[in-house]
């Protein structure tokens, strides 16, 4: 297990939604121990490369490896032993809306771990607890609460199993400022004290200045650039530019790059 | 697995070392290895992290919580990695309190009965403003002929009614079959073959037509009803309808319960006519009775207003499932879930009421003497 591993490698990607080709050639490489975000425009297949890593969808070709084992085409035992060590934040946060929070949270361990009730139980109280939601809220069901709660809830939720991967996907998307650097301070948190490597796919310039150690910037169907965000902004690439020298992202460089 | 995989504890030194990994697929053995091992009941203990080669919040909440429930014993950790001392130390800081949920309250057999008589009691007077609503919404829009949707009532009528011709003539089809050989069992063992024609047309046009068309119809259109609704409430595209000034009751509701209205009772004569039509080619071939002969005597003894009382029912139930379909649809708030508890409801409730009204009908009409 060094440092330098690369656990989610992604080759020459080519996807066609309809008659839309999306990627023409994406290739990334995530390292263990990284925050790794995809950014790029709307419409420029993040989200789409995001649900390929996760077998949610499959490109026309190329090759996606996690943990050193091919995606893909993977059997479903080995995608299921893939699963069992990833953990998923969907933009929508994606909670059971027939469970309430603490059924949500239990869920994964009662699926792929053979503990006792009381256990999983209290397992699932403590990842409540981290991040950052009140036990009284366990009992709530995901309509019952809040946009900020749910994202926590979501987050617990995809980090019940403890996971060494953790893919969020716009993370801080539809959150209060405050609410945001919140959720940015929990995952740099984890990122430390559980040694989590996270894939994330943002818009929020905030977020890639506080949290990431690596940007890969999509557009024109291919990977345009992939470094840290101080030098990513530096790329004269016309895209990139635009992207990065906005209003608003000026305004977070300001706050961030010095 | 032995306990020696994870931990060896000193007696002596009161020192446990541990090794390997300490995460959630190995908590079970851990445990269970802690269990079996005989720790001292108070003084310290030291809990040496040097072999760790994992340790994720599974791991760190059991070496907290093991050593909690011995009271008496102190523990410090030490030779931890920095990330490692840190989650435990955030572990320990967040069950400091006893990880115990809220009590849920329990409400005893009275108490559900009321809270669930209260709850129907509620929905019907909600219902009941609802329709008020409708009413006064049909009313405006009477006056202002011009506001008519005239689009969506014709989309609802293709889909409530145009589309559901195949499936209610093979229905109806083959009800006529089946009570014609019902009856004509019978029938035959007194030689009335030819009274087949008075039994068949009455149940026919009086009852099961009207019937089994509205209760086709309200588990295929009153429930796709309250799931368009349903979602589009979900997806907040009811809220946006009122913040542009357009009523949903205008756009989404009464074309729904007019192109129903329209559709049904002419449904209800297409099924009229497959029923018939069924129970002629039964009555032909069990009882021989030529379809001549047949339709010769439906005429002098059906009398028109069979069908008329059985097309009278039909505007009714339309009206039952379409404000049902339609309410219940409105009645939907957060998520997926709940789209599916309306729907059921909504066609539970529609089948309901439509063989109540059938019921009341039937009464009224008899005590007309029709």
């Amino acid at each position: 297990m060094t440092k330098n591993e690369i656990i989610v490698d992604v080759k020459n990607i080519k996807t066609c939604l309809g008659n839309m080709l999306v990627h023409t050639d994406v290739s990334f490489s995530v390292r263990r121990g990284e925050v790794f975000a995809i950014v790029g425009g709307s419409g420029s297949g993040k989200t789409t490369i995001l649900r390929e890593i996760l077998a949610l969808q499959k490109p026309v070709s190329g090759s996606i490896r996690i943990f050193d084992k091919e995606v893909i085409k993977a059997n479903p035992a080995t995608l299921l032993a893939i699963q069992k060590r990833i953990g998923v934040l969907f933009q929508q946060n994606a909670l059971f809306s027939s469970l309430n929070l603490l059924e949500n949270v239990e869920f994964p361990l009662k699926e792929h771990t053979k503990l006792d009730p009381q256990t999983i139980r209290e397992l699932a109280l403590l990842k409540i607890l981290l991040v950052g939601l009140p036990l009284s809220a366990a009992r709530r069901y995901p309509a019952e609460l809040s946009g900020g709660m749910q994202k926590r809830a979501g987050l617990a939720r995809a980090l019940v199993l403890d996971p060494e991967l953790l893919f969020l996907d716009e993370p801080t998307s539809g959150l209060d400022p405050n609410s945001a650097a919140e959720l940015d301070e929990l995952i740099l948190d984890f990122q430390a004290t559980l040694g989590l490597t996270i894939v994330m796919v943002t818009h929020d310039l905030e977020s890639l200045w506080r949290v990431t150690n690596q940007v890969a910037f999509l557009g024109d169907g291919q990977v345009l650039d992939v470094s840290p965000i101080n030098e990513i902004i530096k790329n004269k690439q016309p895209l990139i530019q635009k992207f990065f020298n906005g209003p608003r992202g000026r305004g977070a460089q300001e706050a961030y790059g010095n | 697995m032995t306990p020696q995989n994870f931990f060896q504890f000193d007696l002596n030194t009161r020192k446990m070392n541990c090794q390997g990994e300490w995460n959630l697929a190995s908590l079970a053995a851990i445990e269970e290895a802690l269990k079996k091992t005989t720790f001292p009941q108070s003084g310290a203990l030291a809990i040496d992290g040097k072999g760790v080669t994992k340790l994720d919040s599974a791991g760190a909440w059991l070496l907290n919580e093991f050593f909690k429930r011995k009271k008496k014993l102190t523990t410090h950790f030490e030779n931890f990695s920095s990330a490692q001392q840190k989650l435990l130390a955030i572990i320990a800081e967040k069950t400091k309190e006893p990880l115990t949920l809220p009590p849920v309250q329990l409400v005893n057999f009275f108490g559900r009965v009321g809270k669930r008589v209260y709850l129907e009691w509620v929905q019907f007077r909600d219902y009941l403003a609802f329709v008020g609503q409708l009413t006064m919404a049909a009313l405006a829009i009477l006056r202002h002929p011009s506001q008519i949707r005239w689009k969506s009532w014709s989309g609802i009528i293709q889909s409530s009614g145009y589309k559901a011709l195949t499936i209610i003539a093979l229905l109806s089809l083959m009800i006529g079959v089946v009570i014609t050989y019902q009856m004509g069992l019978q029938l035959r063992n007194y030689g009335a073959n030819v009274y087949i024609v008075d039994l068949l047309g009455l149940a026919i046009l009086r009852e099961f037509a009207p019937l089994l068309t509205a209760i086709m119809m309200a588990g295929r259109t009153g429930s796709s009803f309250t799931a368009q609704i349903g979602s589009m409430k979900i997806n907040q595209e009811v809220d946006a309808l009122n913040t542009m000034g357009v009523s949903p009751a205008g756009l989404l509701l009464l074309p729904r319960l007019a192109g129903l209205l329209i559709a049904l009772p002419l449904l209800t004569i297409w099924a009229d006519i497959f029923g018939v039509i069924g129970g002629m080619l039964m009555a032909n071939n069990m009882l021989h009775v030529g379809s001549y002969s047949f339709l010769h005597r439906f005429q002098s003894v059906i009398p028109v207003r069979s069908l008329i009382l059985g097309l009278s029912k039909a505007p009714i139930f339309a009206l039952i499932i379409a404000s049902i379909g339609c309410f219940e649809g409105m009645k939907v708030s957060r998520g997926a879930d709940s789209v599916g508890r309306h729907t059921t409801r909504s066609v539970v409730l529609a089948i309901f009421f439509i063989i109540v009204a059938d019921a009341a009908l039937s009464v009224l009409f008899s005590k007309f003497k029709l």
